[in-house]
């Protein structure tokens, strides 16, 4: 009875708990191994500028005479290749995505 | 009754893409469909020449949303003949699970916007969340939900832990059971069948002179299929091509239907087989000559082909994408139709209109 096939999924999932959440009274959670915001620890950084080298978006900018090092939040993808690029492993990704970038500037570090 | 012309697309309830059709039509029948293509044109293809070819997989990565993941694992495969890389077991394991999970990812995607074409909400609904599942896997095993990022020249960039890989296979259970009961709906359930069943016929022949791929050509009887050229680790997997021989719309639902389960089998034979060891190669110089790489996506066969002279930047770089070859057999098939047919016949092709455009 193909017409009920259809009935007992409808019904099966009438009865169970719904598989969206509400999402910005819930806020979700972030999986493990997920590639969410690019973190930048200054302390042990050497600005050696492999980093923006690799960066295939350009949206990382360091300068060495200034000891400067600038990201622009809406040109990274998230990609990780500077996390594998950096000898000083000052970079690293967090799980959870970052909120909305609401300025077009670069953020100095 | 005079012929009437009526613009489909480049926005439209169903498409979600953009292609224009301009279907001449007498009465309800339509009569002919002249397609215009190359709304969404990016010239990523002249991007070669400003992205050495390390930084050109994340390009290769973006020409689709869907099929992403194999996008990159074409591009990897090329450089790699050219370079002469021997890219190590694991890693090839490893893309073969991942090329699975996009293609499970994307006939589930397929199936939710077919049901939404024959009107079928509710259904349409239910694939998304068995769809959202494989996406969660995709996300904790590579990082992203759409674009992977885990392929790179040489290898990959992430491994598959034995903890996280048992984690993935009992989900794959669950997956598996809702896979069924959706399948089950979509294969017997009488209304969806209405709308399926002897749309939009292609004989074999015809499917192969038009130079149909993938699930396209398969549901007119004709087992091609280019996983069975044994790339990445296809060659130590057993499977069969999937066919049906009837050629309609119904037809290449059911061919989609069974490479699902498919997918699921490959995954397993892969978890079960996967060799311990290194997961990339360091890869050092430039490439130099010229190939063409062939691969299977979840809308046919995809061909990559990449030329080389040494320098750090590609000579020239371009892609033959499944959609693209199916626009002829989405012509042929058009003809003759009703206009109410029309979502359907352009959806059972699996329109990806940013792959075609690139």
């Amino acid at each position: 009875m193909s017409y009920f096939e259809m009935s007992k999924l409808a019904l099966k999932w009438a009865f169970t708990k719904p598989p969206t959440s509400r999402y910005p009274f819930e806020p979700r959670r972030a999986l493990a191994g997920s590639r969410g915001r690019l973190l930048f620890t200054k302390d042990n950084c050497v600005y050696c500028t492999v980093c923006a080298k690799k960066c295939p978006t350009g949206a990382l900018v360091v300068n060495r005479a200034q000891k400067k090092w600038a990201i622009d939040r809406l040109m990274c993808i998230t990609c990780g290749y500077c996390v594998e690029a950096c000898p000083k492993k000052c970079l690293a990704l967090t799980t959870d995505h970052a909120g909305p970038a609401i300025t077009k500037d670069r953020e100095f570090y | 009754m005079p012929r009437t012309i009526i613009p489909f697309g480049p926005q439209h309830p169903v498409l979600p893409e953009p292609v224009h059709l301009d279907l001449v039509v007498e009465d309800e029948k339509v009569i002919e469909a002249r397609p215009s293509i190359g709304f969404i044109h990016r010239g990523l293809e002249k991007l070669v020449e400003k992205k050495d070819y390390v930084e050109f997989v994340y390009i290769a990565e973006r020409i689709c949303g869907i099929c992403s993941f194999i996008h990159g694992q074409t591009y990897c495969q090329a450089i790699e003949t050219i370079m002469k890389i021997p890219v190590p077991p694991r890693a090839l394991y490893l893309r073969t699970i991942w090329g699975e999970l996009s293609r499970l990812h994307s006939h589930l995607l397929w199936l939710g916007l077919m049901a939404d074409a024959v009107g079928f909400e509710s259904l349409f609904m239910h694939s998304w969340r068995v769809r959202e599942k494989v996406l969660n896997i995709i996300e904790a095993t590579t990082g992203g939900r759409v674009i992977f990022g885990s392929c790179k020249i040489g290898g990959v960039r992430r491994d598959i832990e034995a903890e996280a890989a048992r984690g993935m296979l009992a989900e794959l259970e669950t997956i598996e059971a809702d896979i069924r009961d959706i399948t089950k709906v979509f294969l017997n359930d009488s209304s969806v069948k209405a709308r399926l069943c002897g749309v939009g016929v292609l004989s074999g022949q015809e499917a192969y002179d038009l130079g149909c791929v993938g699930p396209m050509l398969r549901a007119s009887g004709v087992a091609q299929d280019m996983r069975k050229l044994g790339y990445a680790a296809f060659n130590e997997l057993t499977f069969e091509p999937i066919t049906r021989s009837e050629g309609d719309s119904y037809a290449r639902c059911a061919v989609r239907c069974g490479e699902l389960f498919q997918s699921l089998d490959l995954i397993r034979q892969a978890v079960a087989k996967m060799p311990a060891g290194e997961i990339a190669v360091k890869v050092t110089g430039n490439p130099n000559g010229e190939f063409v790489a062939r691969t299977e996506q979840p809308r046919g066969e995809v061909a990559y082909c990449v030329k080389a002279n040494g320098a750090k930047n590609l000579q020239r770089f371009r892609v033959r994408t499944p959609t693209f070859a199916n626009l002829p057999a989405m012509l042929k098939v058009l003809p003759g139709c009703d206009l109410a047919d029309v979502p359907v016949l352009v959806l059972t092709i699996d329109p990806c209109i940013s792959c075609t455009e690139r």
